[in-house]
């Protein structure tokens, strides 16, 4: 018998051009609460999907209770005891509670095939009282809360007898009550004798539940601490520990007058409070948590999604801004984070990207006159250096960091003040990143206010000139580059802090 | 604390009105019960000879087809699929049977519902098989064997008919005839929607195609078979067309090369009426029959009603646009009042 209900050993897991998982080591004991923790990327949801068996993993080895296995489908992780609970609430809508407790397990009538209506019903019943829930099993899943939604999930795993259940940012979108009612279900669980690998952004949960935690980092394994052993410090540089050995371009040009105010911005049920200044040549990173709210923000002021309280003030002008072809009017200009579905129409030319958004501009009483076209097209696409043969190849056959300034050449051929970028380097290798900063900096160097939406801490801490942290839909903390380290930063989008912004 | 009472006080206000939409939802075919006898309480004073037996049996003998293809589409459309061949599979089948029927005239009626049931799953399976295993769209594969079948239907017939006079009396009584004094076309109908039942209600397969459809991801890391689940259902759909192919000849007494063309538009419709939802995960058979019903009442009582038949389809297609507003317009509902329960 071995000492730990589960363990592994060495696992690694490649996905086409990426490596997701790098030789990581896990130990969990019976009875206990394990968190799990780590950045956005870090690689949890995989190898959370690797103990699970949905991800067969390239290299490495599972152990349970001492006995070595492998997994080649959910049905195989289910049947010895292994259920999860994932961070998207991954239940089926349309169908009642009992069904989303009993799905892929239901009781069936032995012959006849037939399904135990009656019987499931009674049993989810059962189950969810012991949960202390109230919750009516023939109900429609899509009709309940989240929290709701949450603790059905909880009772699906304790309908399959799960020994070691793995809950992946269960409290994410729970409110602080309901969290406590969550952690109440999680201890119980504990005490009546399941293993449980929690998964949290938040460290509340992890002080308040777990006794051993284990770090991920960059899809490595950083070490597993018990919980006393660590402070809160040490566990921070744990997550973020790399140098910033990035040189990042030196920044010219002066940060000049208010181009832009926002005042307790929010949106019902995406971010509330939401409120910061942007100058004249600045660069305002917006980091925090992958849901943070931070591109709902930016969506908002884009006018794609229309907040519905607070207000923006844009050169000393109030505005409220509906939709995007406002927002443009006004001199706001968005880059959306999937270039490749909201950006660009890969199988265009360059020329033909860059010009669409200004097409009535270089129209004439409905025709279009291609020289112009092509004259504005050359001279943007020249302004921000994309590498091609001319402005008339595909944007199809561009790497990603120069498919990336071309969406940036199609922003800048509407008369713009702000810009906003989401992600603006995500996927794009390393050579390409550092001219897509120096295309930024020129442009603040131009004057141009720049809002740059980023998960990557050292991109944000050497390209802004404050950084806005963002946490479960506020702005919790606006730091100044002097002071912004990766350490500040991941602690304010990771702790809840009652302290307001000051910007 | 007295924050927090008012906060919990909010939150119970909108778990009721969440739990009222919700409610509202539900009861969607009692609305669309509650509609349709309006509706013939309407025609009923307008033209009295609406609901005499003789007119009520033909209204149900005419439902019939339709009723049995809707149930198909239903269980397609949950599946976030759909299936634009079916007027031509029908047709196909329809035709390889009277042919059949022409030749071998001693044929037994059974012998030609197997056959044609057989035809259509067979084509139903090539659907299947296109659209999971090749990864096609349903509404582009569907679209492509759409005119695959009716071509093949032109060119085995030649262009010509089949008509009553070339089958056999036993098989054009299939329609006509009558089993426990019940129509025969509205008995297998009934047949077909009781074991629907059973197997969309009681079977684990039968749940399988609503989860595929509601959550796809989800279903995936259940464990269940999609490829297996899609092909299940298309070869339904088949099969069900290919049996309303004979059934269609026999009531009509005739095979032609363009039966039932666009057939399969009224079908997705009946659905549509019924709450079927195209986004896949939701429907249920008993709005599938009403919606049927309701088509099937609307064909019958515009006319009794002296309505242009210019008219009739602009009404049918506004009947349908009302349906699916509400529809909209509920679920907008239920969506805002989940976001408003989120607390930032």
């Amino acid at each position: 018998m071995s000492d730990y209900v589960l363990e592994l050993k060495g696992i690694t897991k490649e996905f086409p051009g990426v490596r997701a998982l790098d030789n990581v080591d896990f130990k969990l004991k019976p009875g206990q609460i394990h968190a799990l923790m780590g950045e956005n990327g870090a690689g949890k949801s995989t190898f959370i999907k690797v103990i699970t068996g949905v991800h067969a993993p390239n290299e490495g080895e599972m152990f349970l209770n001492g006995e070595r296995v492998e997994f080649s489908n959910p049905n195989d992780a289910q049947e010895k005891g292994i259920a999860a609970i994932y961070q998207h609430v991954t239940s089926y809508p349309d169908l009642s509670v009992t069904e989303n407790i009993f799905m892929g397990h239901e009781r069936i009538q032995k012959f006849t095939g037939r399904i135990l209506w009656k019987e499931m019903h009674e049993e989810a019943k059962k189950i969810l009282r012991s949960l202390g829930s109230s919750i009516d099993p023939k109900s429609e899943m899509g009709a309940l809360s989240v929290a709701q939604q949450q603790i059905v999930e909880i009772a699906k795993a304790i309908s399959t007898k799960a020994k070691i259940i793995i809950m992946d940012e269960p409290t994410a979108a729970l409110t602080s009550r309901e969290s406590e009612e969550l952690y109440k279900i999680t201890e119980n669980l504990r005490d009546q004798g399941a293993s449980i690998i929690f998964i949290s952004h938040r460290f509340e949960d992890m002080y308040r539940l777990a006794s051993q935690v284990t770090v991920l980092r960059d899809s490595k394994y950083i070490g597993s601490w018990g919980i006393e052993e660590i402070s809160n410090e040490d566990l921070i540089i744990a997550m973020v520990g790399r140098e910033i050995n990035q040189v990042f371009p030196e920044r010219k040009g002066e940060i000049g007058e208010k181009l832009l105010e926002v005042e307790g911005l929010g949106k019902a049920g995406y971010f509330a409070d939401v409120s910061f200044t942007l100058h004249k040549g600045e660069i305002l990173g917006l980091t925090g948590l992958v849901g943070a709210g931070r591109t709902e923000v930016c969506q908002s002021l884009f006018g794609i999604m229309p907040y519905d309280k607070g207000s923006i003030v844009l050169n000393g002008e109030k505005v409220k801004i509906q939709s995007p072809k406002e927002a443009i009017r006004l001199g706001i200009g968005y880059l959306p984070e999937d270039r490749q579905k909201q950006g660009l129409v890969l199988q265009w030319s360059i020329g033909r990207n860059i010009s669409l958004s200004a097409l009535s501009a270089i129209g004439n009483k409905g025709w279009l006159r291609d020289k112009k076209e092509f004259a504005i097209a050359k001279e943007l696409a020249e302004k921000v250096h994309v590498k091609a043969n001319s402005i008339f190849d595909l944007v199809s056959s561009l790497s990603g960091g120069n498919q990336q300034k071309v969406a940036v050449a199609k922003l800048l051929t509407a008369e713009l003040d702000i810009i906003i970028l989401d992600e603006p380097t995500k996927g794009v290798d390393v050579g390409a990143k550092s001219a897509i900063y120096e295309i930024i900096n020129e442009l603040a160097s131009q004057g141009y206010g720049i809002i740059m939406i980023s998960s990557e801490m050292p991109e944000v801490i050497g390209m802004s000139d404050r950084i806005a942290v963002m946490r479960a839909g506020r702005i919790v903390k606006i730091l100044n580059r002097a002071i912004a380290t990766q350490e500040a930063i991941l602690e304010a989008s990771m702790t809840d802090s009652t302290e307001k912004n000051a910007g | 604390m007295a924050e927090t009472a008012v906060e919990s006080s909010n939150e119970l206000q909108q778990e009721k009105k969440a739990s009222k939409l919700a409610a509202i939802s539900k009861f969607r075919e009692l609305g669309l019960l509650a509609f349709i006898i309006l509706l013939c309480i309407v025609v009923q004073i307008k033209n009295p000879s609406f609901m005499t037996l003789g007119n009520l049996t033909d209204m149900i003998t005419n439902t019939a087809i339709l009723s049995i293809l809707a149930l198909g589409m239903m269980l397609v459309l949950i599946t976030r699929g759909i299936d634009l061949s079916i007027g031509a599979t029908l047709a196909l089948s329809g035709m390889l049977v009277a042919q059949t029927v022409s030749v071998y005239s001693g044929l037994h009626p059974l012998l030609a519902i197997l056959m044609g049931i057989g035809i259509g799953t067979v084509c139903g399976v090539t659907i299947g098989f296109l659209v999971s295993k090749i990864g096609i769209l349903p509404i582009i594969a569907t679209l492509a064997m759409m005119n695959i079948f009716r071509g093949m239907t032109y060119t085995i017939s030649d262009g010509q008919w089949i008509s009553s006079y070339q089958m056999s009396e036993s098989f054009v009584s299939i329609a006509t005839s009558s089993i426990l004094g019940i129509n025969t076309l509205v008995f297998i109908a009934i047949i077909i929607y009781i074991i629907a039942f059973y197997f969309i209600n009681h079977t684990r397969t039968g749940r399988q195609i609503y989860a595929v459809g509601s959550n796809p991801e989800s279903a995936k890391v259940s464990g269940i078979n999609q490829t297996k689940i899609l092909v299940i259902v298309y070869s339904i759909m088949g099969g069900l067309a290919g049996l309303s192919g004979v059934l269609w000849v026999s009531k009509f007494a005739s095979a032609q090369g363009d039966t039932a063309s666009g057939f399969e538009l009224t079908v997705i419709a009946a659905c549509i009426l019924g709450g079927v939802s195209i986004a896949g995960g939701s429907g249920k058979i008993s709005g599938v029959i009403l919606g049927a019903v309701l088509l099937g009442i609307m064909n019958n009582a515009l006319p009794l009603m002296n309505v242009s038949p210019f008219w009739q389809s602009a009404i049918q297609g506004a009947i349908i646009l009302f349906a699916v507003i509400v529809n909209a317009l509920v679920k907008r509902g239920v969506d805002r009042n989940n976001l408003l329960r989120r607390k930032i």
